[in-house]
């Protein structure tokens, strides 16, 4: 995994509420092997019409056909589980996605692939869309270490994440590595789980 | 285990997680996993793994069902009767990565075969007390066994096949209490879609939901899976019910389930699982059964859903601008007209199946209502499994559908998810008993009204959505 340290780039604002996995990746799209392909796939039902032809769809347009960092509103990333969505919004360039609340499972895939969820205030998540829609192309950076975001005017907002997760994506550590580490711990309990719940075994 | 004193009273939840917890490390908690469900696409996490050149740790406890990419149709010619390529390596892939391995596998041959969240419960390999994952978010359905059971992605797919663990953080507990009756006419699926209007798409946002109270007691097994499996469509992490007698019956003599003295035993121990009386909840919401009403979804998101005697909302009377705004687009996308009564939505299609309404129950519920007349517009019934299949059959309920014009085919997930070529036609309006109408859910621009397999059926027979109330009785 690309560990993630700082980040500045263009910011796109997605105003929608409930912005599903679905989208960020239609299912057709699933059997895709991982790689560049996932650059088109983002957003590919609103990036396209019907008859393949490119929409004016935000992400089609300089400056945020270069975006890296999305700004969106609640429970972005809802619904199935198909990292897929994660691998499109890499792709495409994406790198941190902020917003006040994310699906759960989704928030999960962002940080085994090295992009980081940020969440932040409803109010804030708002104003900073706003800021974005005035001044298109604006750039926000990121700093990890520090927890922070600094918007196109300066601000710096900080965010809260878990310190594991932090650990994870500024080393880019790969998650299995870290359990195995745990290995002895992890067949201690299973053995005695076996002992006591012998019926859950086959 | 737990660090409370022996007599702290616990939730059916945290008794749960602190007997799958291994270690916790920087407030992230190693969780052992008893089972671990995969598809087809779990094939992004069979990659991963070989790339990173791993094993799987205990194959036997890995279970993979062929469910999201097989054809509703010609099911007899077996990987031949998928004409399309691609879908096919699909399967091809699943079912070479499980004999590889040495998975339990559910192929497309499999004479149980059908869908992930269908046939474990139907064989006994969900049961109270495990912690479960699936390669899907709707695993939340398993929770009705009072069982862990979360949807993860790829990545935590591989995860738990090379370590039989998985990293969680403790989520919140909310429980959501449903007293009362639910009126005639008015099932799982009504209650569930109350619900999450009530709460909203995000409400149980990490959050682990335990369904409690006279009204969840009274459901079947089958109704209960109902309501846990759009858990997620709450934004839940997990949704569970506690075991009881009705779940010990279901499970007595299932082809997995413990017999004997392991039978004797497991109950033992399923018994001291419910929530203990005085145990806290972070959150609590409470619900009337008897004021919920048939419900259907007029927009594209599951908390979009109203009772059938009411209309479509007008964004002019939105609470706020962001509402306001939600809604107007909803509708647009939807096609529908602000204030337009619910019952006057014709629809175009009717899809009666998926994970949340493909079971035995489910099929007997469309059925009754599918007496009463006769499809007005095409409408699919698709059951869960080959199980489900059969004991239709058994019971005359696939005569019943043919002649009432409805169409007959395999076990899938099919329209659902819209990705082994069953699709909607831009623009066509479907009524479906699965659970996500999201926009271009079941193919681009189509449009999704979420409802019961009986107000699906009522709606097969009459062209438009309707209250089956009005039909039965
Ligand atoms: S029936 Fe639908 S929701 Fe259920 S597993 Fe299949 S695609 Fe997912």
């Amino acid at each position: 995994m690309q560990p993630f340290t700082t980040l500045a780039g263009v910011a796109a604002p997605i105003d929608e509420a409930n912005v599903d996995t679905n989208q960020l990746c239609p299912t057709r799209f699933n059997k895709v092997p991982r790689g560049p392909k996932y650059a088109e796939i983002l957003f590919y039902d609103q990036r396209n019409d019907t008859d393949g032809k490119r929409t004016d769809f935000l992400l089609n347009r300089p400056p945020y056909d270069q975006s890296q960092l999305i700004v969106g509103d609640s429970n972005f990333g809802c619904g199935s589980s198909r990292e897929t969505a994660v691998y499109a919004l890499y792709e495409f360039g994406i790198r941190c996605v902020i917003a006040p609340s994310f699906g759960d499972i989704f928030d999960a895939n962002c940080a085994k692939n090295g992009l980081l969820t940020v969440a932040l205030p409803i109010a804030t998540c708002a104003s900073l869309r706003a800021m974005l829609h005035a001044s298109p192309g604006m750039t926000f950076a990121i700093d990890l270490e520090a927890q922070t975001v600094t918007d196109g005017q300066g601000d710096v907002h900080r965010f809260d994440i878990s310190p594991i997760r932090k650990r994870c994506l500024l080393n880019g550590y790969d998650d299995i590595s870290r359990t195995q580490e745990y290995r002895p711990a992890i067949e201690a309990f299973e053995a005695r789980h076996r002992t006591t719940h012998p019926w859950m075994f086959r | 285990m737990s660090n409370a004193p022996a007599a702290a009273p616990r939730t059916l939840f945290r008794k749960l997680w602190d007997n799958h917890h291994v270690v916790t490390d920087e407030g992230e908690s190693l969780l052992y996993i008893d089972r671990a469900l995969a598809q087809e696409n779990t094939y992004h996490a069979f990659v991963a793994l070989e790339a990173q050149g791993r094993q799987v740790m205990r194959p036997e406890q890995i279970y993979a069902f062929t469910d999201h990419y097989v054809p509703t149709t010609g099911r007899a010619k077996g990987l031949a009767g998928i004409p399309v390529a691609e879908i096919r390596n699909m399967v091809v892939q699943l079912q070479d990565f499980a004999r590889k391995y040495g998975i339990n596998l559910y192929g497309i041959d499999h004479s149980q075969q059908g869908i992930m969240h269908i046939v474990p419960p139907e064989l006994g390999i969900v049961q109270p007390g495990l912690a479960l994952i699936g390669n899907d978010s709707h695993t939340s359905t398993h929770g009705a066994f009072g069982c862990l059971a979360y949807g993860v992605g790829a990545s935590e797919f591989a995860h738990v096949m090379a370590t039989q663990t998985l990293w969680q953080t403790l989520p919140s507990t909310l429980r959501i209490r449903v007293d009362g009756r639910l009126g005639f006419g008015v099932s799982a699926k009504d209650l569930i879609l109350a619900i999450i209007s009530t709460i909203g798409a995000d409400g149980a946002t990490d959050h682990a939901i335990e369904y409690a109270g006279s009204a969840i007691q009274a459901l079947s097994m089958e109704a209960r899976m109902t309501v846990c499996n759009m858990s997620i469509e709450a934004g839940g992490r997990a949704g569970m019910v506690a075991p009881d007698d009705t779940t010990f019956a279901y499970l007595d003599g299932r082809e997995c389930s413990p017999k004997g003295a392991a039978w004797e035993r497991a109950l033992d121990f399923w018994r001291t699982l419910p929530s203990d009386t005085g145990a806290t909840f972070d959150r609590e919401v409470v619900l009337d059964a008897s004021l919920i009403a048939p419900t259907v979804t007029w927009g594209v998101s599951p908390a979009h859903a109203l009772p059938i005697d009411t209309a479509v909302p007008d964004p002019s009377q939105a609470g706020n601008d962001k509402q306001r705004g939600e809604w107007a687009s909803a509708i647009e996308y939807m096609g529908l007209q602000a204030g337009m009564a619910l019952s006057d939505i014709r629809v175009d299609r009717v899809f009666i199946g998926s994970c949340t309404n493909a079971r035995i129950e489910d099929l007997r519920a469309a059925a009754e209502v599918a007496r009463l007349g006769k499809a007005q517009v095409p409408t699919w019934v698709v059951p869960g499994s080959q199980t489900v299949r059969r004991q239709a059959e058994a019971e005359g309920l696939d005569r019943v559908f043919i002649d009432a014009g409805f169409e007959w085919r395999d076990p899938g997930c099919s329209l659902c998810t819209a990705i082994n070529g069953d699709q909607l036609e831009p623009g066509e309006r479907c009524v479906s008993t699965s659970n996500r109408n999201f926009r271009n859910r079941q193919g681009p621009g189509g449009r999704t009204h979420l409802a019961s397999p009986a107000m699906a059926a009522a709606a097969a027979i009459n062209g438009r959505l309707v209250d089956v109330r009005t039909l039965i009785g």
